[in-house]
């Protein structure tokens, strides 16, 4: 199958590269999708028709992979990527009108970026911090035992 | 109270008392005594005879005895066999496995060494979340520093025995816990489940037989063998024998990991080691084995905590998440959380699991909503019962057990709920009402001015009032009012 790809030649070079370490062996697809969203941050249409073709299986087939697992994404991250954790412990420690802050504040909703790049949401489970719940993670930096008020200034931290 | 009084330490033993980066100090504390051992002895059905005399039962959630796993895939001959580690840890709110690879990786490589010894596999993999990086790069290092000292590789201690590990990595999907979905995602495919059997000790990895436990079934291995059987199954109750790892949180005091025996009491957990509820509020209720678990109430507190037990009340002991709820918790908003966690995983391969769990989702939602009748809770629990019949793997079979348990035992709740359009927690904020006491007020327009939505209306220095319609309940005048005039109902 011919590919189109518009995408930076050295994205191309470095996929072709990631392929070849695995031997081009279709059962390493997972392996080689972390290590591409690694390096280009998410997996763009084009990187995965690249990974197809270099896998010898179907488009298809690695859409299929990448839709499955929450760990993969198709939509750039924002700059300081925030997740907030709605484990079980931190719901019931009121998570939930933390990340509702968060939406509100930012005007986005969960899996979504901001305008202008710099903040994207998700929510996730636990990240083995129960006792400091609520939790949230900007890029590495945790965040613990949150109010919906302390949203705010922490927006302001990275503005 | 002694947070450590009724603790006993099994699969944590060496967890914060070694440097999980430095294999020599795994070694003083008789690390890779276990293998070699048994490896000398030379003989697969004796040592599977210990760890069945042990009575060890599976960690990860379904509670089968390891010696009899062990025994299956060892009888099914084949020319290659694989010895697999569940270290997907799916359940939100838990974290047990994640802290024994971090503090002790090298107890649950030299028990999969054990493992492939006796079953006859020459290889091990380690299925681990993408999400645990710290735990990756300790399992890397503790490999390599095995192989440097002949724990892993080829003729191992001098023996014949060949055995090394590889890392796979999940990707976020809780649905890959399960065995055979978790061999899937191995195989590079999406992780859903298929139908049992054939089971993984039969057709597993690549076709191979193989066996798959988990991260906290082989940290207790090599003490099994270095303390004996005898001793191992001295501790516990009758069926379930050894300690077990619990996450405690919500709200409690003593938030985190203990390891307990089998056989001790929720009450003992919850409020000698957990010193109790926060902010001296009435405890609630305890939920454990996470989504597919369920709610429990005062009138277990003096169960002993083991498999069957569990199970017997309503609940199932997981992988050992442990969720302690005050009376501020709404029991159908709970059931709520868990279902959505279903919704959200569910791999949507059959349709009870996928759509019947939509459906019940949506029915809560109308009860949280005060919307909900009495005929929607018979609903919700004959749905209930035809998803745990007919789902094809245990995540859609156990899904509904939130719901079952609460319904269960918190009848009254969900009743109030549907007839009364009352949160008895008041929780839910679709039945919560503010009120504005006209006696009280002043009318100092603090609330008009502070309310999103324009809903108070009134003069200066007269009585204000909410128009219910506009109201979205943030409870902004609430916090504004200083004359106490506003009231929730
Ligand atoms: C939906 C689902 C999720 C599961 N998640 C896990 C998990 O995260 N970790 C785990 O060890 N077992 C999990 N299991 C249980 C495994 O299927 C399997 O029984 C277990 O890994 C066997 O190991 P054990 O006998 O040592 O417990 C899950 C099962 C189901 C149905
Ligand atoms: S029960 Fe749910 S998770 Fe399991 S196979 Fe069916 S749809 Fe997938
Ligand atoms: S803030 Fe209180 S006193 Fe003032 S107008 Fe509102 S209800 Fe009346
Ligand atoms: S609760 Fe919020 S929306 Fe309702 S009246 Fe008060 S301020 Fe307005
Ligand atoms: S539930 Fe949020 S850190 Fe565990």
């Amino acid at each position: 199958m011919p590919v189109k790809i518009k995408m930076k030649q050295d994205h191309i070079d470095k996929i072709k590269e990631i392929c070849k370490k695995f031997n081009n062996d279709g059962g390493e697809l997972i392996n080689v999708l972390h290590q591409t969203q690694h390096f280009i941050g998410y997996l763009p249409a084009e990187a995965q028709e690249l990974i197809a073709s270099e896998l010898n299986v179907s488009v298809a087939h690695v859409y299929g992979v990448v839709s499955f697992y929450s760990f993969f994404t198709m939509t750039p991250k924002g700059e300081y990527p925030i997740s907030v954790c709605m484990g079980t412990a931190c719901y019931v420690r009121g998570a939930e009108r933390v990340l509702d802050e968060f939406k509100r504040l930012l005007n986005i909703n969960v899996g979504e970026t901001t305008a202008d790049g710099k903040f994207s949401l998700t929510a996730l489970r636990c990240i083995g911090a129960c006792g400091l719940a609520p939790v949230i993670t900007i890029g590495e930096k945790v965040y613990g035992r949150l109010a919906p008020d302390d949203v705010k200034g922490i927006i302001e931290e990275y503005k | 109270m002694d947070v450590n009084k009724k603790q006993l330490r099994i699969a944590l033993r060496n967890c914060g008392f070694i440097d999980p980066e430095n294999i020599d100090q795994y070694i003083v504390r008789d690390g890779y005594m276990a293998l070699a051992n048994v490896l000398m002895q030379n003989n697969p059905q004796a040592a599977i005879e210990v760890v069945k005399k042990s009575g060890l039962r599976g960690r990860g959630g379904g509670g089968f005895p390891t010696g009899l796993k062990w025994e299956l895939a060892s009888k099914n001959p084949s020319d290659q066999k694989y010895m697999i580690c569940n270290a997907d840890e799916g359940d939100p709110g838990a974290f047990m496995d994640r802290s024994i690879l971090e503090g002790d990786p090298h107890s649950v490589i030299e028990a999969m060494a054990i493992g492939g010894f006796c079953i006859g596999a020459t290889k091990g993999l380690i299925y681990i979340r993408a999400e645990y990086p710290l735990a990756i790069k300790r399992l890397e290092i503790a490999i390599a520093q095995a192989r440097e000292y002949g724990f892993l590789g080829q003729k191992i201690l001098g023996s014949d025995f060949d055995f090394d590990l590889e890392l796979r990595y999940g990707a976020g999907a809780f649905v890959c816990g399960e065995e055979t979905a978790l061999i899937h995602s191995m195989e590079g495919m999406r992780g859903e489940p298929t139908f049992k059997p054939p089971f993984p000790a039969q057709e597993g990895y690549l076709k191979k037989p193989s066996n798959v436990n988990n991260v906290e079934t082989f940290a207790n291995i090599p003490v099994i063998f270095n303390k004996g059987w005898e001793w191992f199954s001295s501790i516990g109750t009758e069926k379930s024998k050894g300690t077990k790892v619990f996450a405690l949180a919500g709200q409690i005091n003593n938030v985190g990991l203990i390891e307990v025996p089998m056989g001790i009491t929720l009450r003992e957990v919850i409020f000698e080691i957990g010193g109790g509820i926060k902010g001296g509020k009435q405890f609630k209720a305890v939920q454990t084995g996470g989504p597919s678990g369920g709610c429990l109430t005062e009138a277990f507190l003096d169960t002993p905590i083991d498999y069957d037990n569990l199970i017997a009340a309503g609940s199932m002991m997981g992988s050992g998440g442990m969720i302690v709820m005050d009376e501020t918790s709404c029991m159908p908003a709970v059931a709520r959380f868990y279902l959505d966690f279903t919704v959200e995983e569910s791999c949507g391969k059959c349709t009870p699991c996928r759509i019947g769990n939509k459906r019940l989702c949506e029915i809560l939602d109308k009860i949280i909503e005060g919307k909900g009748t009495m005929d929607d809770l018979t609903i919700l629990k004959n749905l209930s019962q035809v998803i745990k019949d007919t789902a094809l793997c245990g995540l859609g079979q156990t899904s509904p057990n939130p719901i079952l348990s609460t319904i269960d035992h918190f009848w009254d709740e969900y009743v109030a709920h549907v007839t009364n359009k009352k949160c008895p927690a008041g929780q839910c904020k679709s039945m919560k009402q503010y009120i504005i006491d006209a006696e009280q007020c002043i009318g100092c327009t603090a609330c008009a001015r502070a309310c999103p939505v324009g809903a108070i209306k009134g003069e200066k220095k007269n009585p204000h009032s909410i128009n219910q319609d506009l109201c979205i309940k943030c409870g902004a005048c609430y916090e504004k009012c200083k004359f106490n005039a506003i009231s929730i109902i």
